[in-house]
């Protein structure tokens, strides 16, 4: 097992390594020159030059993929003399825009894309499974039918046309709820829920509906298991039967897709967080992209592949924990 | 979604039974289930709005960047004239508040640059993954090894945090083509993974074994064997994927990194329209009703398809 998590954790750094390599690549071979941008309009060919060195862009390209990697690990300095900056570990450079370290921006954002993708995951989660599991265990009756073609429905939509709804409707029109604004946890827990509920909604009933379909289906095929059989035979109540041998097996596969969405979403919800104007990671992106900042979307992206190939990598290991035929 | 497992196993043909091929198989299908007949029928009403786009607006009266001044009511902040969003025997769906543009044009026109992406991406998508998916189940050994690699290297990427990334960092390219190749890129492991394991279950085959002994070399036992094989599953992916791959397409549209103004496309007019969805809803309703439709359409027929061609694969 232990040896299973060392290998395991040996790739997904190899893993990390590639993307960077592959994000360091296009963003830096790509046309746009961030020293020309930095150094303004009136810029003298010393001064072009002299940024140019002190932001290392000077350097062979591999040089530069180097300092990055060593920096995330060791930290290191920026510049030269006077402009020189001390970036500390996990060091992902500096905000072009307002040189502030890229880690910190990223953590400042991170609460925010947390809240909105864990709290999305439970509802989700909650309402997906409950509506995919009755519609198996009632499969082909009526509650069976409309579940399915709602959520078959509700797949459909795209996101942003959930979220006018929702604002149309729940804050326009019915004036139920605050439009979304940030509060932190910490300050008003139920102010928090308060705010976040619909961005929540919004992203929830996409998923619920992939995740009902899903679950449908998974749980279909396992209540027709032999040892489901097995189980019933033996005189197990119903409920035991579809709580402990049916659910358990029956969840594996959704925890794979549990495991990709939610670490897809963590930093990359940008839909949902530029229609509600959460200050999250997505936001962050997206305000990079348009002034062209170079180290915040390189941040981004090696932060929303790390979420990724972690929630994999557990995803795996709970799987050795729900489902007993699992073996390392 | 899957009536199949509702059926008894004798009711359910084998995936490539003798003398059914998958299209048969999914013709009798199709024609069996209301809602696959309808969604098909969408999707054709849907294709053919998209071929004849210009014939269609030019039937209309108006091109999709012409302007119509008349139509819009400078007074009331270019507000539509006329109820619901200004739908009229001029204007069959209505104009775009402010610039008067005809909404039917834009659709149309709109549905042949979303599909024809959504389409092209899917190609390549499948293609690409068909491919990898092939030559890692049936060579194995080394070229497996690479080809997982990659697959699961891609599979890591955020991709749409990437494919945004893409789309706004180049900047004079084409980008109907640019954004066919970016959506491309990141959905090819899925197919190829589900093509590997058909493939690593057909190569020992008699039939393939007996090819072998026969004398074919790898590329006839590939194309003649191997591929027709795994055809059942490729068929029902495909039609499963396109929904997501116009649902991309749209959300990289509507964050507006997608295809430039004036070129209409659903995404980017929705995206276009949330600022007026307080004042006229129509113009939010139409492109979003049309982006629905297609994606439900899809859904439903990939659903039927896969249930009959691949009753236990791909299912992700």
């Amino acid at each position: 097992m232990i040896l299973y998590i060392g290998r395991r954790l040996l790739a997904v750094t190899g893993v990390l390594i590639a993307i960077a390599a592959v994000t360091f690549t296009i963003f830096y071979v790509l046309p746009s020159d961030p020293a020309a941008a930095a150094c303004g309009k009136s810029c003298s060919t010393e001064r072009l030059a002299a940024i140019r060195a002190n932001m290392g862009l000077d350097q062979p390209i591999w040089q530069q993929f180097w300092d990055f990697l060593a920096g995330i690990f060791t930290g290191r300095t920026i510049g030269t003399g006077q402009y020189a900056l001390r970036c500390d570990f996990p060091c992902l450079g500096y905000s072009y825009e307002n040189s502030e370290a890229v880690w910190g921006l990223l953590m400042d954002r991170l609460p925010v894309s947390a809240s909105l993708a864990l709290g999305a995951a439970v509802l989700w989660l909650a309402l997906g499974l409950t509506a995919g599991v009755t519609a198996a265990l009632r499969k082909d009756t009526l509650t069976d039918k409309l579940l399915m073609v709602g959520a078959v429905g509700a797949a459909s939509l795209p996101v942003y046309f959930t979220s006018m709804m929702l604002i149309y409707g729940l804050i326009r029109t019915a004036d139920l709820l605050p439009y979304p604004q940030y509060v932190p946890f910490g300050s008003d827990p139920l102010d928090w829920a308060s705010n976040l509920l619909l961005p929540w909604l919004a992203l929830a009933i996409l998923y619920a509906a992939m995740y009902a379909r899903q679950s449908r289906s998974s749980m279909i095929e396992t209540m027709a298991e032999p040892y489901i059989r097995t189980a019933r035979a033996k005189g197990l109540p119903r409920r035991k039967v579809v709580v402990k041998h049916g659910l358990r097996a029956g969840m594996t596969p959704i925890l794979t897709l549990f495991g990709m969405d939610l670490g897809g979403l963590l930093a990359g919800a940008v839909i949902t967080e530029s229609i509600f104007g959460l200050p999250g990671i997505g936001r962050l992106f997206y305000g990079a992209l348009s002034t062209g900042d170079q180290p915040v979307i390189l941040g981004v992206t090696l932060l929303a592949a790390a979420f990724i190939v972690v929630a994999n990598l557990a995803v795996d290991l709970l799987y050795a924990v729900v489902d007993p035929r699992v073996r390392f | 979604m899957t009536t199949l497992t509702s059926k008894t196993p004798a009711a359910t043909p084998e995936p490539v039974a003798a003398g059914s091929g998958p299209w048969r198989l999914a013709r009798a299908e199709l024609r069996r289930r209301t809602s696959a007949k309808i969604s098909l029928v969408i999707v054709a009403l849907f294709a053919v709005m998209a071929i004849a786009a210009p014939l269609l607006s030019a039937l209309g009266g108006w091109s999709p960047e012409e302007f119509d001044k008349t139509a819009v009511d400078p007074y009331l902040g270019g507000q539509p004239i006329g109820a619901l969003g200004g739908i009229s025997a001029d204007h069959w769906l209505g104009v775009e508040p402010v610039t008067g543009r005809d909404l039917f044009a834009r659709v149309v026109h709109g549905a042949q640059v979303s599909l024809l992406i959504a389409f092209a991406a899917t190609a390549i998508v499948v293609i690409a993954g068909t491919a990898a998916g092939v030559a890692a189940g049936y060579f194995g050994g080394r070229v497996d090894a690479v080809l997982s690699r990659i697959m699961d290297l891609t599979m890591s990427f955020p991709s749409l945090i990437f494919m945004i990334a893409m789309m706004s960092v180049a900047k004079d390219v084409n980008r109907i083509l640019l954004m066919t190749a970016v959506i491309g890129l990141f959905g090819w492991p899925g197919i190829a993974r589900v093509v590997r394991g058909q493939t690593l279950s057909l190569k020992h085959r008699e039939y393939v074994d007996a090819a072998r002994v026969g004398g074919s070399g790898p590329w006839r036992i590939l194309t003649r064997d191997i591929l027709p094989g795994v055809a059942g599953p490729v068929i029902a992916y495909t039609t499963l994927i396109i929904p997501g791959m116009i649902a991309t397409e749209a959300a990289l549209s509507y964050l507006g990194v997608g295809v430039r103004p004036p070129t209409p496309s659903w995404g980017q007019m929705i995206a276009e329209s949330v600022a007026f969805y307080d004042t006229d809803p129509m113009y939010f309703v139409i492109p979003s009703t049309c982006l629905f439709l297609t994606v439900l359409a899809f859904t439903l027929l990939g659903d039927a398809l896969r249930d009959i061609l691949d009753p236990r694969g791909s299912r992700t």
